[in-house]
Formats: C-alpha cells, sequence, structure tokens
C-alpha cells in the first residue's frame, strides 16, 4: 500500500487532537491532581450541610484528603447523612472532628476533619460522631440583628449576645461580638 | 375573500409542515442506510482517511484561528467583570470551563458546518446532478458505501478532534491574555482551572457532544447534497439548507445534551 501525502496530513490531524485531550487532561483538568487511590468511607451526620455538594473536597489541615462520595437525608433523624471517600494513605482517630467550612466567604464548601486523641483509627463503614454544621449566613445576621435590637433594648455594656437559634448555638458569640464592637 | 385566503395560508403552512417531516424520514433512512452499509468505509479504510484530509486537516486553519481569538475575548471580557469582584485569578477557570464545555464543541460545529458541511453539500449534490451517482448504481456500486458513509465517518472522527484543538488552543489565547497582557499570577491562573475542571464531568461531556455535533452535522450535509434537486439552483440552495438547519441543529442538541449532563 502507497503512502500519500493525505495520509501523512491525516496522521498529524489526529495525533494532533490526541496530544491537545492529553494537554487539556494534564494542564487544565484535575486528572493528575484529583487521583485519589484507595479510599475508605466513612459517614458523618449533620443537622444542615448547607450548600455542601457530591464531589466536594475533605481537608484536613488544608490538604486534600478525600472528596465527599454521596448526601442523602435520613428521614428517621431528619439529618443528612454525608459519605466521604478518604485516601487509605491517611488514618484518622475515633474521634476526629468533622466541620462543614467554606473556603473564602461565598466559596464552595467543604469538609474539614480535626484530628483528635483516640487510639483507634476510623475503619471502613465508620461514623464520625462529632460533627459541626455550616454557617448559615441569613442566621448569623439574624443572630446578630437581635443581640444588637437586645443590647439597645437592654443596657449597652451587656455584649454577651444570647443565641436563641438551635443551629448557631456552636458559634458561640466570638464572631459576633467582633463585629458588634 | 379573507376566508379564502386564510385557507390558502393553512394550506401553505400544513404543506410545509409535512414536507419536513417528509424530508425527517428521508433523513433517517439515509442515516440508517448509512451505518449499515458502513462496513466498506472501514475495509477500505483508505476512502474515510482521504475525506478527514478534506473536512479535518484543511478545516484546521479557520478552527485553530477563530479558537485562538474567542479565548482571547472570553480572558478579556471575563477580566473585566471578575476584578469587580476582586477575584480576577479564577479567569483561567472561567476560560477553561467556558471552552471544553460549551464554546468548544459548539463554536466548531458551527465553523465546522459552513467550511465543510457546505463543501460536502455541494460536493454531493453536484455528483447527483452530473448523474455520478446513477453511473455508479449503473455499475452496481451503491453510492452510499462508496460515497455517503465514509464522509459521515470522516466527519464523526474529525470533529472531536478540532472541537479539543479548539479548547486547548482557546485556553492558550487566554493564558496570552491573562497572564502577559494583564499580569494575572500565572501559578494561580493554571492552578484554580486545575482544581475546577474535572476531566470526566466537563472535558469528556464535551468531547461527547463534540461527537454528537460531527453526527449531526455530517449527516445532515450528506442528506441535503443527497436530496439536492438536480439543477444549479436546487445545490445552491440544499447548501444554505445546510448551514442553517445544521446551526439549528446543533444549538438545538446543545441545550438537549447539556440538560442531561447538569444533572440537577
Amino acid at each position: 500500500m502507497e503512502r500519500t501525502t493525505i495520509d501523512l496530513w491525516v496522521g498529524i490531524f489526529v495525533a494532533l487532537g490526541f496530544a491537545a485531550l492529553l494537554g487539556l487532561a494534564m494542564k487544565v483538568g484535575n486528572l493528575t491532581t484529583s487521583s485519589i487511590g484507595q479510599t475508605y468511607l466513612v459517614t458523618a451526620n449533620f443537622e444542615n450541610i448547607g450548600g455542601l455538594k457530591p464531589r466536594a473536597p475533605v481537608k484536613s489541615a488544608g490538604v486534600v484528603v478525600g472528596r465527599v462520595s454521596e448526601i442523602v437525608f435520613d428521614p428517621k433523624t431528619y439529618e443528612a447523612v454525608v459519605s466521604l471517600n478518604i485516601d487509605t494513605r491517611y488514618n484518622f482517630p475515633k474521634d476526629t472532628f468533622a466541620n462543614i467550612y467554606t473556603a473564602g466567604l461565598l466559596g464552595e464548601q467543604y469538609i474539614g476533619l480535626e484530628a483528635g486523641g483516640d487510639e483507634v483509627n476510623l475503619k471502613n463503614g465508620d461514623k464520625i460522631s462529632q460533627t459541626q454544621d455550616a454557617v448559615v449566613l441569613e442566621k448569623l445576621i439574624s443572630q446578630f440583628l437581635y443581640s444588637k435590637a437586645t443590647e439597645s433594648d437592654d443596657k449597652p455594656g451587656k455584649t454577651a449576645a444570647t443565641s436563641t437559634e438551635s443551629g448557631v448555638d456552636a458559634l458561640d458569640a466570638s464572631p459576633l461580638d467582633k463585629i458588634g464592637k | 375573500m379573507v376566508l379564502h385566503k386564510l385557507k390558502r395560508m393553512l394550506s401553505k403552512l400544513g404543506a410545509g409542515c409535512i414536507n419536513k417531516i417528509w424530508r425527517l424520514g428521508a433523513g433517517g433512512r439515509l442515516f440508517w442506510l448509512t451505518l449499515i452499509s458502513s462496513g466498506e468505509s472501514f475495509r477500505r479504510f483508505r476512502l474515510t482517511i482521504r475525506e478527514v484530509y478534506f473536512t479535518g486537516v484543511l478545516s484546521l486553519i479557520i478552527i485553530l484561528v477563530s479558537a485562538f481569538f474567542v479565548g482571547m475575548v472570553l480572558a478579556l471580557q471575563g477580566y473585566h467583570t471578575l476584578q469587580k469582584y476582586g477575584s480576577s485569578e479564577a479567569i483561567g477557570v472561567l476560560v477553561a470551563l467556558a471552552l471544553v464545555r460549551e464554546l468548544g464543541p459548539v463554536v466548531t460545529a458551527l465553523l465546522f458546518a459552513g467550511r465543510a458541511g457546505t463543501a460536502i453539500t455541494a460536493e454531493i449534490g453536484l455528483m447527483k446532478a452530473t448523474e455520478q451517482l446513477s453511473a455508479m448504481e449503473m455499475m452496481a456500486v451503491s453510492p452510499i458505501a462508496r460515497v455517503i458513509a465514509p464522509r459521515f465517518w470522516a466527519g464523526v472522527i474529525a470533529m472531536p478532534v478540532l472541537a479539543t484543538l479548539f479548547s486547548m488552543v482557546g485556553i492558550l489565547g487566554g493564558y496570552l491574555v491573562a497572564v502577559p497582557l494583564i499580569g494575572v499570577d500565572a501559578g494561580a491562573f493554571w492552578s484554580q482551572m486545575q482544581a475546577n475542571v474535572d476531566w470526566e464531568y466537563d472535558i469528556l461531556n464535551g468531547v461527547f457532544k463534540s461527537v454528537v455535533f460531527g453526527v449531526a452535522c455530517t449527516m445532515i450535509a450528506l442528506f441535503e447534497g443527497y436530496d439536492a434537486p438536480p439543477t444549479a439552483e436546487g445545490v445552491s440552495r440544499a447548501t444554505t439548507r445546510t448551514v442553517v438547519t445544521s446551526s439549528l441543529a446543533v444549538l438545538g442538541l446543545d441545550f438537549i445534551l447539556t440538560s442531561f449532563m447538569i444533572a440537577v
């Protein structure tokens, strides 16, 4: 079969296409960076997950250690059950704390793991019992306004904001006080 | 008098609709015939390669140049808005996602319909007008297997390659504007892009879109050519219809595909 220049050009064309796909995969996409190898699954219950989405990163000390695989609603406890795929290279103690954080003020939400001090590590299928819900901005603002109103009603000087809503209990009043002062 | 006019208008509308549906059916039949007689275009792969050269390689210049400009414009426009919110580093994500998910496949398909689709229609229409297709049939050579199928597969092969190249070159164009010209940090440009562009969800879906567009554009061009009245005017009208129909089909299909891919 004799070769023609057309064959050469088509060969170059298709090779260019593959090169571009490879370039997209390596340079543009996260095929290289997000390749988490073997993972184990743990779950965590949250009362409110805010805007957390499946495939959101799971970070510990700012390093991505896994991804959110699934979020379902538990109709018995009325809580969100979040399944996390964590890289088998990383082991966390059984009393690890799972928080939902927001990257930046308006950024995407992710799960932050804070290691505890337990001797036993989390295994596949375990449940993280200590969790903290997502910060809902509206609740934060309404609480702030409420505390401001009580402050001016009562006497100035009484600064401790009384948190009335259950979802923001965990926040305490520390960030609010800063804004208030 | 008015009633008569209305009646004529209605019957014209009905005839137009029936004609469209008839053409849709004929197009579907041609698609099926192409698929079942495409064995030869793989056995004699040289035929297909020749068509890849004409539809793909010769479209490279227009695709790459427009990709470059589209990427540069995206970076300029995106920067203008993003810097108002103090997140100009997100320019890389914006350019990459816009190109990989939408503009790459869609603009490539539109250009492909204009550059290669018209050529296919005119070529086949002229082959029909000069009775080359009938001559093939006389010699017991199926014109669908010999002429239509290789062009179809060439379009299906060329389109994803062109769309991928479009995305890549567009991102390079965006990089050139964002980093050396505007002064966005190069590290942030690439790292934000890598953190937010997903291989399967964004890139492979974009490639899948371009394959579907390739099938649609090529098939419309082939059908219009095969169906063209064998006159100079008929071929010219068929060529115009190719561009109009493929553009509309691409944009409509894009909406359908996107709504499937972005499963809410």
